[in-house]
């Protein structure tokens, strides 16, 4: 029974939220591999790319609101997606066609590139705060829970309680549903392989029959659409708040460094590596291991290796380590 | 097929092709020589559209094709290969070539949603198409094969191949024999002649090896210092001494040397 105890209350505190950040990681993580795999630069600015879908979505869910459609027990939020896609796609085509453009034209230097990606990240940031302020904004309505703590004790008569967010449950399920396309696409269809076929040789691809421009395009509205199913996720299962999104920068580079740059598989596995260490180190581990331990071997302490305010230094450190083991990546991604 | 009028391309200071007048004419296979340095694959990489040229003139079939970007002189039917053969590495040998051919139904994000059966029917045609090429260059058993883990050799075939995927008018060939093992270069050699008696295509192509260029190449274009020497038969080529001096030196002119 303690093992069962000690196994539910890993799952409520760890297992479960570090599959729904490590999801929400792996999508962002795709974003930024996307770009570096095909257009050959690190894009700062894709933490605000999420914020201004996100922002678009959350606009879009006020009004659903107040116009009374909604989704019953799932959020309305789901439903204004495609309008924080649409959004996003638009300020992203924009940038594309008046900054990013200018500078391929150039074949400027990636370096060069980066540096403008942090500039289209503060004028990012500036938008969504002017727009919709810089303030916590809640947007999630709906079934809070799928399963609340109090049901599950009732249901099974541990002691520990789990808690299954609904906003946990559609961050997996969509994070599932989304790569999954993702792959199919990347994989099966001509599109597709274009743009896997300018990521793996630019030169040969610009001498085929390959449009670079079109590809081009195709690569920002799939990144537009990801940073916003990854915005409204993360979004749904805390709060939207621009600035945390521009924070959410760093432990999304390192996932996608981590897995490889360029390796949309190792985007994922990144994400997972990076959500499951950030919050299983600053976890305390007294209450689990107090099931598992002994009485004679049990924690005086809370166990937590680190604490929260440490968080995005974990990421770092993963990234350093595995750095001076696979300079590549876990998943062989491009050589940085 | 291809005219080079007074074609300039300078890097800084350093003349690269340093007026460059040549014409290879329709359905041969012009041999492009000279020593290292002398501007050959600058050449062809001005004349591919993947450097903008200083000053000078390119002429495809009488028309001035000067500066266009890589895949506008594709859809003209102008390809080319490298001197280091590049393939899409984590696509297999018959995804490498099925992915040739421009301005396919599923290159638009709406037709590959709503124009699935259009697309496969047209996915099919290409994969025989790939499987045909495959065939012709004998490496039909890589078809499933990663092209970035076979040979060096086997990548320059499917560099061939590659123009075969399209109704090419002109293929420029960059050393497509360098590092090629001899039973592999006369595969090559073979397919070259073939594609160019029955196919009716022109090559244009640099290479440095004098046995292969005399067995496909009429006539020879030599280059030296960005500039073009002598065109000719390699045996014209051989008995040119400004070629001979071009390649060794002035001193060794009166000694006997074979190129």
């Amino acid at each position: 029974m303690d093992l069962l105890n000690g196994f539910v209350a890993l799952a409520n505190f760890v297992l479960i939220p570090a599959i729904a950040y490590g999801s929400q990681l792996a999508l962002g993580a795709l974003g930024v591999t996307l770009i570096y795999g095909i257009l050959r630069f690190s894009n700062f600015a894709h933490g605000d790319t999420m914020a201004v879908g996100t922002m678009f979505a959350v606009l879009t869910t006020w009004g659903l609101q107040a116009m009374g459609v909604g989704l019953g027990p799932f959020p309305t939020a789901l439903l204004a997606i495609p309008f924080g896609i649409l959004g996003a796609t638009g300020i992203v085509l924009l940038t594309d066609r008046y900054v990013y453009r200018f500078y391929r034209a150039q074949k400027a230097k990636p370096v060069i590139l980066v540096i403008v990606s942090m500039g289209v990240m503060f004028i990012y940031n500036g938008f969504t705060r002017i727009i919709i302020g810089p303030d916590d904004q809640r947007f999630a309505d709906g079934e809070r829970f799928v399963i609340s703590a109090r049901d599950f004790k009732e249901m099974t008569g541990l002691a520990e309680g789990l808690s299954l967010r609904t906003s946990q449950v559609i961050t997996v399920i969509t994070a599932i549903v989304v790569v999954a396309i993702l792959f199919w696409f990347l994989n099966k269809t001509r599109t597709g392989k274009s743009m896997r076929a300018f990521s793996d040789n630019e030169d040969l691809a610009l001498l085929s029959g390959i449009n670079p421009e079109r590809v081009v395009l195709v690569t920002w509205l799939i990144v537009a659409s990801l940073a916003t199913v990854a915005g409204v996720l993360y979004g749904l299962d805390k709060s939207f708040k621009p600035f945390t999104y521009f924070q959410l920068l760093l432990p999304i580079f390192a996932a996608a460094i981590v897995g490889g740059m360029g390796n949309p598989l190792g985007a994922i596995a990144g994400g997972f590596v990076i959500a499951f260490s950030e919050v299983g180190i600053t976890y305390a581990w007294k209450k689990v291991l107090g099931y598992l331990m002994p009485p004679a071997l049990q924690p005086d302490g809370l166990m937590q290796m680190l604490s929260t305010e440490y968080k995005f230094a974990i990421s770092f450190v993963i990234l350093v380590i595995v750095l001076l083991f696979r300079p590549t990546g876990l998943f062989r991604g491009k050589s940085l | 097929m291809i005219e080079v009028k007074n074609l300039h391309r300078h890097f800084g200071g350093f003349r690269a092709v340093d007026g460059a007048n040549l014409t290879v004419e329709t359905g041969t296979i012009t041999g492009l020589v000279g020593p290292n340095g002398a501007g050959k694959t600058t050449l062809f990489n001005v004349v591919a559209g993947v450097l903008k040229p200083t000053s000078g003139q390119v002429f495809m079939a009488g028309e001035d094709v000067t500066g266009l970007p890589p895949h506008a002189l594709f859809h003209k039917g102008l390809l080319r290969t490298f001197q280091i053969a590049h393939e899409f590495a984590s696509m297999s040998c018959r995804e490498n070539l099925m992915m040739v051919p421009g301005g396919q139904t599923g290159e638009t994000l709406w037709n590959t949603w709503f124009g699935r059966k259009r697309i496969a029917d047209e996915e099919r045609a290409l994969r025989a198409k790939a499987d045909e090429v495959l065939e012709f260059l004998t490496i039909e058993h890589l078809a499933d094969h990663k092209a970035g883990q076979v040979s060096g050799g086997q990548k320059k075939l499917l560099e061939l191949g590659r123009t075969m995927m399209v109704d090419a008018q002109i293929v420029f060939l960059d050393e497509v024999g360098a590092g090629v093992n001899r039973t592999l270069l006369n595969t090559i050699g073979d397919a070259i002649i073939r594609l160019n008696t029955e196919r009716g295509y022109t090559f244009c192509m640099i290479e440095h090896d004098m046995d292969f260029i005399g067995r496909l190449c009429d006539p020879v274009i030599v280059m030296a210092e960005g500039k073009v020497l002598s065109k000719g038969t390699i045996d014209e080529i051989k008995a040119d001494e400004r070629v001979v001096e071009a390649y060794l030196g002035t001193g060794l002119k009166n000694k006997d040397v074979a190129l």
